[in-house]
């Protein structure tokens, strides 16, 4: 049946105001809170010493000189795929623990619940508690209303700065880039980043709030494939709830649950949901709604864990009363271990490629055209281009050296004969031309071609770099 | 046990799509994203207005504000060039022999040459610089230079030209076409053709070689030399040496002792040239790119 003409084109929104709440997931959340924004807040403000001519920020993206720092490390464009790698790892342990324990990220971790909460708050601080608040949202405009609205959005606008802000920093040298903001004299990419950002984190935080995980986001859709009917998820015992008590008298010999129906897990939500309606693509698994209702059945005598975390396949055995799996059981499954196992790989690599790095770097390029020159006694001369790539803090002197069974020499463009000694300059890419010459007649000259390895030493700490190619004589003419 | 309206078929309705007995329930849209529906309507009215946006027959609309992005290119290059005018100014007035002491010069230098010769100098020279044996474009990355290998003689090179009348100062010589115009006799020009090539010490009948030796000191000797080395002062080619422009077998030079064979260059300074011609800052770049590729003077 279709019914399209009797349907408003749109819904108005339901505003939420989630109530206050105490409890062990309360508190958990607000220490992550705390450890997630200080991370995100703090960071940019930590130095590191790298030397003169290096940048002393521990956490800084450079794009100007396409340069990531973090901490001891220091990743350049052709390292990119450590950024990669940490991304599937993202993904994949997102995967992880979806399959494990339901949607945590989005309820705990996710940027959007965060500054949600911190937002929510702040309100909360300022208009007061759910009930304060609707009466605040019915109230006709006057002093009051004006005065705690211009207050809330005051302090919602600070905290979107300080987000901006902290984004910036980011980027350049942050005590540098905070006077030159307050100055007036920073780039206005930097202004205009803090303006789209204060009011993209006011907006998403302060006004759209659960608007955004249920209409924006693609996580509650993908979810579904990630779990199943072992994983640790939000949910009510209805087996024990059911049926609700109402305020009406009960009669005598009809079944009762243990729900009072005190609507304390809705009015705590802040999706703005019913848990008690079952799995729902709105619920982000803060568990709140556990505080709440813990309260409530600790206030009545009654076991906590009416709404609990708790494996959906549980529900049958329990409300017969038959013993459940226990929890680890349904936390290692092949699903999660496959998942385990596939992130712990990339971990590992990225590891390993991370200890294999050298500072110091060289890539050869032998110039095809023309493949090899005949100067006027008959040498036969090839040409190569190389780039020496220096990550140390300071220019270091780099000799160029080459490994061959054949008769080859080595001279750098630019240099005298017998000199192979170039300065790379500090954290760059240097070009050098060199020439590999075969004497006339000789094995290499007159073969079509010859392995050859050149090695590049730095000459201070003696590491070294090798690069296999080959020499080409005129065999091959 | 639902009070839930968001979820009730009765109150939305479907859309009238079934599949295997799922329905697709027809619930309304959130009031603000039909606004922000609307809005990038709007938006999207303002922008065709604002910028190039209708195609017509002849180009497109401009656009109340007038924007472009061949302008926005020509400010860029406008912007690039502003910064580059103190080097450019160096390398106009540089003294090329010392220009590789100024690292920051020569790279610069070096770079604007690969591009300025990509454009006007790799058509004959080709795009390594190796050169074409077969039209006799010489090969710019040895150690052999007909005309001189020191980063000055490669911008006198550029400058002037070689062989062509829009410079006064073009280099010039002309080798006498011995066969054609009946200077020597055929047998004369093989035995001399074997005597050059003894020169180098290619393969030769010593016989012939001993009857060219005469011919080439009364012939060939007083540009090529004694032994053949060549005089650069005016271009004459070293016969002595493993580099041969027209080729060192014994046809090619027969032929080139016949017809006598030499090439021409253009004049590529601005002042020698209506259109297209080169900056004293492009010539020094171009020399400095050349004279980098592996000339050992």
């Amino acid at each position: 049946m279709s019914s399209s003409e009797n349907v408003p084109l749109y819904a108005k929104h339901e505003p939420v105001f989630p109530r206050k709440v105490k409890g062990k997931f309360r508190s958990l959340k607000w220490g992550i809170m705390i450890v997630t924004l200080g991370i995100y807040y703090l960071t940019p403000w930590i130095r590191w010493d790298r030397g003169a001519e290096l940048p002393d920020q521990a956490v800084l993206i450079d794009l100007a000189n396409r340069r990531f720092f973090f901490f001891w490390i220091e990743i350049w464009p052709h390292e990119f795929y450590f950024i990669a790698g940490l991304l599937i790892m993202a993904g994949l342990g997102l995967f992880l623990f979806t399959s494990a324990m339901g949607r945590v990220w989005c309820g705990y971790a996710c940027p959007q619940t965060v500054w949600t909460d911190l937002f929510i708050a702040t309100e909360r601080w300022i208009e007061g508690d759910r009930n304060a608040r609707v009466r605040l949202w019915n109230a006709k405009w006057d002093a009051r209303k004006l005065r705690l609205r211009a207050t809330k959005y005051a302090v919602w606008v600070l905290i979107g700065l300080a987000t901006g802000g902290a984004w910036v920093f980011y980027f350049t040298d942050a005590p540098t880039l905070l006077v030159d903001l307050f100055t007036g004299t920073a780039h206005p990419v930097a202004y205009t980043t803090m303006a789209i950002l204060t009011a993209t984190t006011v907006f998403f935080g302060g006004i759209a709030r659960e608007q955004v995980c249920i209409y924006a986001c693609p996580w509650p859709r993908i979810q579904a494939a990630m779990m199943d009917e072992d994983t640790i998820t939000i949910g009510y015992r209805d087996w024990r709830g059911e049926p609700r008590k109402h305020s009406e008298p009960v009669k005598a010999g009809e079944p009762m649950g243990d729900c009072i129906d005190c609507m304390a897990c809705v009015n705590v939500c802040p999706m703005g949901i019913d848990i008690r309606d079952g799995q729902q693509m709105e619920c982000i698994t803060c568990g709140l709604c556990i505080d709440a209702c813990d309260d409530v059945m600790s206030k009545i005598n009654k076991p906590r864990g009416l709404i609990d975390y708790l494996s959906l396949d549980d529900l049958p055995a329990e409300a017969a009363g038959e013993p459940t799996k226990p929890i680890w059981k349904h936390i290692l499954r092949p699903r999660t271990l496959i998942y385990t196992a596939l992130w712990s790989l990339v971990g590992v690599a990225l590891l390993v490629a991370l200890f294999i790095r050298t500072d110091i770097e060289m890539s050869v390029a032998a110039v095809r055209n023309p493949t090899f020159v005949t100067l006027s006694d008959g040498t036969i001369r090839n040409v190569y281009e190389v780039r020496l790539r220096n990550k140390h803090g300071e220019a270091r002197p780099f000799e160029l050296s080459l490994k061959s069974d054949a008769e080859l020499a080595l001279t750098v463009q630019g240099l005298e004969t017998g000199d192979t000694t170039v300065m790379a300059p500090a954290d760059d890419t240097h070009f050098v031309r060199v020439f590999v010459s075969a004497p006339a007649g000789s094995a290499a000259a007159t073969a079509d071609r010859t392995p050859l390895r050149f090695w590049v030493e730095d000459t201070i700490n003696q590491e070294r770099a090798h690069q296999d190619t080959h020499f080409n004589g005129t065999g091959g003419f | 046990m639902s009070n839930d309206t968001k979820h009730n078929d009765a109150d939305v309705g479907t859309t009238g799509h079934e599949w295997d007995g799922i329905e697709e329930l027809n619930n309304p849209m959130p009031r603000w994203w039909v606004w922000c529906f609307y809005l990038t309507i709007i938006w999207g009215i303002g922008y065709a207005i604002a910028y190039p946006a209708w195609p017509l027959i002849n180009g497109a609309t401009k656009g109340l504000l007038g924007y472009s992005t061949r302008a926005e290119v020509a400010r860029d290059i406008a912007r690039v060039d502003a910064a580059n005018a103190d080097l450019v100014d160096r390398l106009t007035t540089v003294d090329l022999t010392t220009i590789r002491d100024d690292a920051e010069l020569h790279g610069f230098a070096v770079n604007a040459g690969a591009s300025i010769f990509a454009a006007n100098c790799s058509q004959c020279h080709g795009r390594g610089a190796a050169g074409v044996q077969a039209g006799g474009y010489p090969n710019l990355l040895d150690d052999a230079w007909l005309w001189g290998g020191e980063i000055e003689d490669i911008a006198f090179t550029v400058t002037h030209g070689i062989r062509n009348e829009q410079s006064p100062d073009s280099r010039y010589s002309q080798m006498p076409a011995f066969g054609k115009d009946g200077l020597l006799m055929d047998d004369e020009i093989e035995s001399l053709a074997h005597f050059v090539l003894s020169l180098s010490g290619r393969d030769h009948d010593a016989d012939l070689a001993s009857e060219g030796a005469p011919l080439f000191m009364d012939n060939c000797a007083a540009c090529h030399g004694d032994a053949g080395e060549g005089m650069i002062e005016i271009g004459a080619p070293n016969l002595s040496d493993a580099i041969w422009l027209y080729g060192g077998s014994f046809d090619d030079i027969t032929t080139s002792i016949h017809n006598a064979r030499f090439g021409v260059m253009p004049a590529w300074a601005e002042e020698f040239r209506a259109a297209g011609g080169l900056t004293p800052a492009e010539v020094n770049a171009v020399a400095a790119y050349v004279h980098q590729l592996g000339s050992t003077q």
